[in-house]
């Protein structure tokens, strides 16, 4: 398909044929107000010797050499270039979910081993060919919940990603859903004490993350059963997906709704991602978003199709599940090829080095006078820490020294200042997290 | 082929009254037109239907369709035994694969409906404008 721009000519063709004389009358029902009368303040066209230049020059802006301890949802992560020499092969390199799709064997077989991996990882039974990213994913979770059980309150943990809980609120406001928060307690973990004083019975489902915002694991298998005996679901968000090499699958919960970055997507700029929903079998048609099935030919060969798209908005209209027609295919295969590459064994080593990393960098800065865990429960890769002054100043003195973090969740938790929270993945070398617990001690014995 | 008790509608419902209780289900015409059928959405019970309404969906491996409620009621009971197998809707749907009962909220709204000789009338017409 190309995209060509329309010539006057053609412009007056489709004004005949709408019936309009002018593209001002076109136009008369947008009120004058809102209506552009200058052009956009748009600069001229470059020639392509200046458009390299130009983003030459927007690179060089990039920092260097700094090393970051900032995790919050986006982590940083070993992956290797084989992934970006096959997925940049010309059968490959697409962001676009098939829409002739049959005629893409190799897309939909690649989306179909993307979903078995997905599968594999969550000890779920289906999983949908991809979702924008793990917000959306987590918010069409509770969507799905919601048509699942008929009931239109979800409850959601405090300790959700921040963002992910304003994706969930931004789409419950237009549809009808009531969101409920859930605290937290000194653990980092749910409360349940505040869960059971809530409406659970009569609430569509029990929204957590694991390992949480906070980066503590949350118990799945005790939540899950919580919420089945009021008859809720339970959705387990993941947002760090390394930590299923070693942390027990979220086998008991109804909905798995992933963030696939930590599979060999960089950070670059905060996406776009790769998420991903996963489910039990029994509620495939309430589940939204494409999905690729294993068929065979008129001849018995394997082949692979694009099924129970009636759930789909291209032919289910406003009765479809959802208003995703599309899915992230690049990054789904990205990831694909990342954990096949890794492999089973791979992933739990990498895992592994996280927690490792995590629990020395820990120990570490605990050392440090007035340095102390903000939360006593058991964590991943990630671990909030409590200072003796303001995360804000601590990251403005780290930052001179080419040192990014901790992430401030005063941001986003106002009760929770002097909190900072920390990563450390398998990227991290032993040398940089002593550097970082120097630079950190130096900065607090400096009297503000 | 279409029981002469029942009462049918242009959408290719049918619907049996049982004094206040109507059992509705959708036509042999309908489930040929379809072809194989592999899903049955329908409504839960205690729901109330308006009559032209949707309430659910017929799914076949060629095409999803509507079901419209040929008159108003509330949602008695509903055929679990679509759920695990849909393709009774072929083999017998004027029988065993009954969709939903429903308390009806005028039992003698069925009347206005077609009986099976217009009924048959009716497909045969439609059938003739689908080879034209």
């Amino acid at each position: 398909m190309r995209y060509l721009p329309k010539s006057p000519a053609e412009r007056e063709q489709m004004l005949q044929a709408v019936g309009a004389r002018s593209v001002d009358e076109l136009f008369r029902s947008i009120p004058e107000t809102f209506r552009l009368r200058a052009p956009l303040p748009l600069p001229g066209p470059l020639s392509e010797a200046e458009i390299i230049q130009y983003f030459q020059a927007r690179a060089a802006e990039n920092s260097r050499g700094f090393v970051s301890f900032l995790g919050a949802g986006v982590y940083s992560h070993l992956r290797s270039v084989v992934t970006d020499s096959l997925v940049q092969r010309g059968e490959f390199l697409t962001s676009y979910t098939p829409y002739q799709a049959e005629i893409s064997q190799g897309t939909l077989t690649a989306i179909f081993e993307f979903q078995t991996l997905m599968c594999q990882l969550t000890a779920q039974e289906v999983a949908n060919a991809s979702m924008y990213d793990g917000s959306t994913a987590l918010t069409e979770a509770a969507l799905m919940a919601n048509r699942i059980t008929g009931k239109s309150r979800v409850l959601v943990a405090r300790s959700v990603h921040p963002e992910y809980r304003e994706v969930l609120r931004t789409y419950a406001k237009h549809t009808g859903i009531e969101v409920e928060e859930i605290a937290y307690q000194p653990s980092g973990e749910l409360d349940r004490a505040a869960l059971n004083q809530t409406r659970l019975s009569g609430a569509a489902a029990l929204i957590v993350q694991s390992p949480n915002f906070f980066g503590v694991l949350e118990d799945v298998p005790a939540l899950a059963e919580a919420a089945h005996a009021s008859g809720a679901l339970l959705v387990a968000g993941i947002a760090e997906p390394v930590s299923l090499g070693i942390v027990r699958p979220p086998a008991e919960a109804d909905i798995v709704a992933i963030e696939g970055q930590a599979f060999g997507v960089p950070p670059s700029y905060g996406g776009p991602y790769v998420g991903v929903i996963a489910t039990r079998e029994k509620f495939v048609r309430q589940m939204p978003g494409r999905l690729a099935g294993q068929s065979a030919d008129d001849q018995g060969r394997r082949g692979f199709v694009l099924t129970l798209a009636t759930r789909e908005q291209h032919i289910r209209r406003e009765k479809a599940t959802s208003n995703i027609c599309t899915n992230e295919a690049l990054y789904a295969l990205v990831t694909t090829i990342h954990l096949c590459l890794l492999g089973k064994e791979g992933l739990r080593e990498m895992a592994l080095q996280n927690l490792s990393k995590a629990r020395f960098a820990l120990a570490e800065l605990e050392k440090i006078p007035g340095v102390r865990r903000a939360f006593s429960g058991r964590f991943f890769n990630e671990f909030a820490l409590e200072f003796p002054r303001s995360v804000k100043l601590i990251n403005a003195a780290l930052l001179r020294e080419k040192i990014a973090g901790p992430f401030v969740l005063g941001r986003h938790y106002p009760e929770l200042t002097k909190r900072g929270l920390v990563c450390v993945t398998e990227t991290m070398p032993r040398a940089e997290i002593e550097r970082f617990a120097n630079a950190l001690r130096r900065i607090l014995e400096t009297p503000l | 082929m279409y029981p002469s008790e029942y009462r049918y509608t242009k959408d290719h419902e049918w619907i049996k009254v049982e004094g206040s209780t109507g059992t509705i289900g959708i036509t042999d015409y309908a489930q040929h037109e379809l072809g194989d059928v592999v899903f049955v959405e329908l409504p839960k019970v205690g729901a109330a239907l308006k009559a032209g309404e949707s309430f659910g969906t017929v799914e076949s491996v060629k095409a999803v369709s509507e079901i419209f409620a040929p008159v108003s009621g509330e949602v008695a009971e509903i055929n679990s035994a679509l759920a695990d197998s849909p393709e009774k809707i072929n083999q017998d749907p004027h029988g065993a694969a009954w969709l939903l009962k429903l308390r009806l909220a005028n039992p003698a709204d069925a009347a206005a409906l077609m009986d099976a000789a217009a009924y048959q009338a009716y497909i045969s017409e439609q059938s003739k404008e689908q080879s034209a």
